[in-house]
Order: structure tokens, then C-alpha cells, then sequence
């Protein structure tokens, strides 16, 4: 999933401050899960957002809306009947979630209330791990499973650097070093005379050749 | 052709050093270590962008080097530099008659000075040797194509006999070889027992024939620095001898002691089979190779 997390309060109010109707938008799917734009902080950022307005002493009409997807159209013209009543919207939801709303709402501007971060799991309750980048070519299998591209700090696809040392990354010795797990993961399947042959540089154009990607299923099309 | 490479094919044992470039634009800097290092060493290695703190550039400090008689290493880092990059940076080292590359991955961007900058890491140190490597013998950039002329270069590789696991080091010394490393430089050797340990199992493999090793050593200045590379850099193995033995010493003769703890690593790396050289790094200490090499036994240098 795509994990995100709150910006400054300060931040968003500062973003905000231009406006008189608000409505602010969450997101029912992977910002909830990673409890970061789902219902519950959706109403929670509203009401801090109301009460800070009240105590300035500022007239300002703050509303709260979730929808179950906002990257995806079907779900967001539900807006449709209710966009009119306000002149900014205050979006929980990813980047992409973002976009798509202010794509069917052109006229009206679109804030960001989360900081995107990353693909990834949710490794146990308020621990989410980033290991996949989404480069277009997955290469798992011959890592046994575990992502360098994502998860070594370097990008190495040929064995760790010089500064693995007791299983932790030398960037940050609060992270595994990814090679490690490779390794112990590859050792456990039987061996790692497989990581022994030069791993070829990565081919970055499935992710980057052709500009921003875009996937087309015609047999998905109606 | 490289001095340093002409020196290991004699069979000599090769002394290299190391020499960072200004964090200025004063060529005055480096004409200095020049200055300081001529006749003591074989050839120097100039850093790039080390410690990703931003510095004069490499190949600018080697072609200065040059010009001063020296034989100067390249080296240079995936950190900065996509695949497009480094390939054009050997073709103009080369024109410009820098005739050794040590192909390296780079201390990460979060070190430096520059903590924001976008970490590259295009290729990894092992296929940019090969890359290298293919340019070289094969004329060819990555993806084939022809190239006008080849460069003429000697290929490097670092290695931590150091890291973990320790059973894959072989696996990556192996794989640099694989690729097409002439000559290998390792981390700062205190542990000699582990370094010696690894070595032995590069015998094994049959790396030691097929690349020269030159241990790297660095001169501990104080007791201080012993404890803070043990403790701050990964992949540093300094024992708790070496930092007693640095704690014994009073503060004046720290440094004193520092240097004879190296004299000695260097003088048991020569009697380490498959060992061909020794690769300086006197941090901010050029001064003192001098000396270090002559009380090594290592002078005068091959012609
Ligand atoms: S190889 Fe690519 S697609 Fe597969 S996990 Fe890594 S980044 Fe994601
Ligand atoms: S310590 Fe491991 S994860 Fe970190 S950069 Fe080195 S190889 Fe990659």
C-alpha cells in the first residue's frame, strides 16, 4: 500500500488561511490503514482545525467528507453534489489522491494535509516498512524476495557495502541492512552460490523511459 | 602507462597514499601534498567528494597531481554520477592521462554536507568496474557500442575484509575480480588476525593470483581518534589492543605511538602471502607518509 503521514498542523493551516469553506477530505483506503487520512483522522484534523479557527475568532465553515477512494473517479464524483458549497478542499489522501480529486474539480484549489512516503507494509501495529519502489522490472525472485532497490540504502544489487556490520545499515543502525536478509534469506533456500554471479545494472527505463507510466488494459476498458 | 601498475608488474611492493582534494578552489593545495608525497609513493589516490563533503574535483586534483610528476589514482563514486557520467568521466580522465581508476560506491549523501542531495547509485561498484573493464578491453560503453578509442586505464576496487557477513566478502572480492579489477585496496587494517584470516581464504579462491592486494593502513594520531573510529564508522575494526595500547601511551607521544603501531601493520602486511602492497591513508596527515614509508623500510621508491 502507499503509507503517508500528517504534515505540521502549522503547515496546513498556513495553507488553509486564504479560505472561508472547507471541506476536508479523507480517504477510506491505504492512508486509513496506515492511520493517517482515514474517517477517524479525517474528523480529527477537522475539529482541531475548527477549534483553532474558533479561537481566533475566525468565521471559517469547516466540513469533513470520506471517501472510500480518492484516486479513484468513480468514488470521487460523489463530490459532485455537494463542491459547490465550498472554495477549498483539504485532501488526506496520497499524491495520487490528491491529483485525481483536483482533476474532477479543477476550479477549486486542492490542499495537501499528508506527506507521501512510500510503498510498503505494515510490518506490526504503528510499524510501516518502505521496500518496494515500484520500478517496473521486479527482480524479487533472484534476491529471495527481499528488494535492494528499496531496502539497501545504496541500491546495491551485488552484495553489501563495506559498512554492514552485526545485520544493521551503516546509514541508520535503526534499520536492517537489506543485504543481510538477503543473504540469511538466500542461505536459509538453500545456499547463496546464486548471488554469486554479477547481478547487470538495473534497466531504469521500464520506470523512467517513457516519462510518467501509465497502464493500458484494453480488455478492462468499457 | 601507469607508474603504479608498471611497480606491481616488477613484483615490487607498491606504496600508494591518498591525498583529498581542497574545499576551495586553491590549486596551491595540492601542489603542496604533491610536494610532500613525491618520491615517497608510487601513487596517489584522490578522493571524490569523500565523506560526500563537497571538494575540488577529482579528476581536476589528478590532473594537478600529474603535472607535478605523480601518478594519480582516480577515484571515483556511483553516488554522484549516473552510468552516462561516469562513462564520460574515464574517456576524459583518460585523455587527459589519468591511467589508474578506483571504481568505488561512496559514503552515503546523509554524511556530508549535503544531506539533501538526491543519492544517485546508478550502477554499484561492481558493475561499474566491469563497465570499465569492457570499455578498456573491449572498446565498447555499456550496451555495446563502439568507441573511437578505448580508454588505457588500471582498474581498481576497494574491499572490507571487515564487514559482515564475513563469509560473503569473499563473494564480493571475488565478484570485483570477476569483473575485471587489477588491483584491490582495502579498508584500514588494525585487526591483522581477521585481515590475515581473509586473505587466507582469498588464497584459497585463487584471488590472490589474479589481483594484486594492497592492505590499507591508516596512522592513529590519538587515543581518541582509535575510540571514535571503533565506535563511528561501520565497518572500522580497531581491537581493544590497539586502543590500550593508545591509552598507554601519554597524551604527547599518542601520535608517536600511532605511527609504530603502523610501521609494525605494514611490516607484518609484507610477510602476508598475496599481499603486493600497502595503500596509505593519512588523514589530513600527508606530512607524516613520508616518513612512515622510510621507517617501513619502503625507500627509495622503483623507478
Ligand atoms: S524489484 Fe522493483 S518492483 Fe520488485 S520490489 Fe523492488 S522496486 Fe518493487
Ligand atoms: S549497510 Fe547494507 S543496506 Fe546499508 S547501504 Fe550497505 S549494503 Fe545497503
Amino acid at each position: 500500500m502507499i503509507t503517508a503521514e500528517q504534515k505540521p498542523l502549522d503547515e496546513i493551516r498556513e495553507m488553509i488561511a486564504p479560505y472561508k469553506r472547507i471541506l476536508v477530505l479523507g480517504c477510506g483506503s491505504c492512508v486509513a490503514e496506515c492511520a493517517a487520512g482515514g474517517e477517524k483522522e479525517t474528523g480529527m484534523l477537522a475539529s482541531i482545525l475548527r477549534m483553532a479557527a474558533k479561537m481566533e475568532g475566525r468565521e471559517v465553515l469547516i466540513n469533513e467528507k470520506t471517501l472510500e477512494r480518492q484516486c479513484v473517479k468513480d468514488f470521487v464524483i460523489l463530490l459532485d453534489d455537494i463542491i459547490q458549497d465550498y472554495d477549498a478542499l483539504l485532501s488526506l489522501g496520497c499524491g495520487a489522491g490528491v491529483q485525481a480529486v483536483g482533476d474532477c474539480f479543477p476550479e477549486i484549489p486542492i490542499i495537501p494535509a499528508l506527506n507521501t512516503e512510500f510503498l510498503g507494509e505494515t510490518k506490526d501495529q504503528g510499524l510501516w516498512l518502505e521496500n518496494c519502489l515500484g520500478c517496473g522490472d521486479c527482480k524479487l525472485y533472484h534476491f529471495g524476495g527481499i528488494c535492494p532497490l528499496a531496502r539497501c540504502s545504496k541500491h546495491l544489487l551485488n552484495g553489501p557495502c563495506g559498512g554492514s556490520v552485526g545485520g544493521k545499515c551503516e546509514i541508520n543502525p535503526e534499520i536492517p541492512c537489506a543485504w543481510q536478509l538477503i543473504i540469511d534469506r538466500v542461505e536459509q533456500q538453500g545456499g547463496f552460490e546464486r548471488l554469486e554471479g554479477i547481478f547487470p545494472p538495473k534497466d531504469w527505463s521500464k520506470k523512467q523511459g517513457l516519462g510518467p507510466r501509465r497502464i493500458i488494459r484494453e480488455d478492462q476498458q468499457r | 602507462m601507469s607508474r603504479f601498475k608498471s611497480v606491481l608488474d616488477q613484483g615490487a611492493f607498491a606504496v600508494t597514499a591518498e591525498c583529498g582534494p581542497p574545499k576551495g578552489a586553491d590549486p596551491d593545495v595540492i601542489m603542496k601534498k604533491a610536494e610532500l608525497l613525491k618520491g615517497k609513493v608510487d601513487a596517489v589516490n584522490v578522493t571524490d567528494n569523500q565523506t560526500a563533503v563537497v571538494r575540488m574535483s577529482s579528476l581536476a586534483a589528478c590532473v594537478l597531481l600529474k603535472r607535478q610528476g605523480l601518478d594519480p589514482i582516480l577515484q571515483a563514486v556511483v553516488r554522484d554520477r549516473n552510468r552516462i557520467a561516469l562513462q564520460s568521466d574515464i574517456l576524459g580522465a583518460s585523455a587527459l592521462g589519468i591511467r589508474n581508476i578506483l571504481c568505488l560506491s561512496g559514503d552515503h549523501q546523509s554524511f556530508g554536507n549535503q544531506p539533501q542531495a538526491l543519492g544517485v547509485f546508478d550502477l554499484d561498484s561492481i558493475q561499474f568496474v566491469q563497465v570499465v573493464q569492457r570499455m578498456r578491453d573491449q572498446g565498447a560503453i555499456l550496451g555495446g557500442e563502439r568507441l573511437s578509442r578505448a580508454p588505457d586505464v588500471f582498474i581498481g576496487a576497494a574491499a572490507n575484509p571487515f564487514g559482515d557477513p564475513f563469509n560473503f566478502r569473499l563473494v564480493r572480492l571475488a565478484k570485483k575480480v570477476a569483473a575485471g579489477a587489477d588491483f584491490i585496496q582495502t579498508q584500514c587494517i588494525y585487526n591483522l588476525e581477521r585481515f590475515e584470516r581473509w586473505m587466507a581464504m582469498a588464497r584459497e579462491r585463487g584471488l590472490t593470483e589474479k589481483v594484486h592486494i594492497l592492505g590499507g593502513v591508516t596512522p592513529l594520531k590519538s587515543a581518541g581518534m582509535a575510540k571514535y573510529m571503533k565506535k563511528k564508522v561501520a565497518g572500522m575494526d580497531v581491537p581493544d589492543g590497539i586502543i590500550r595500547r593508545m591509552d598507554g601511551a601519554p597524551a604527547k607521544t599518542q601520535a608517536e605511538e600511532g605511527l609504530k603501531i603502523c610501521v609494525e601493520t605494514i611490516q607484518r602486511l609484507r610477510e602476508v602471502r598475496g599481499v603486493k602492497g600497502v595503500h596509505i591513508m593519512a588523514i589530513d596527515w600527508e606530512d607524516m607518509v613520508g616518513e612512515l614509508v622510510e621507517r617501513a623500510g619502503l625507500l627509495p621508491r622503483p623507478n
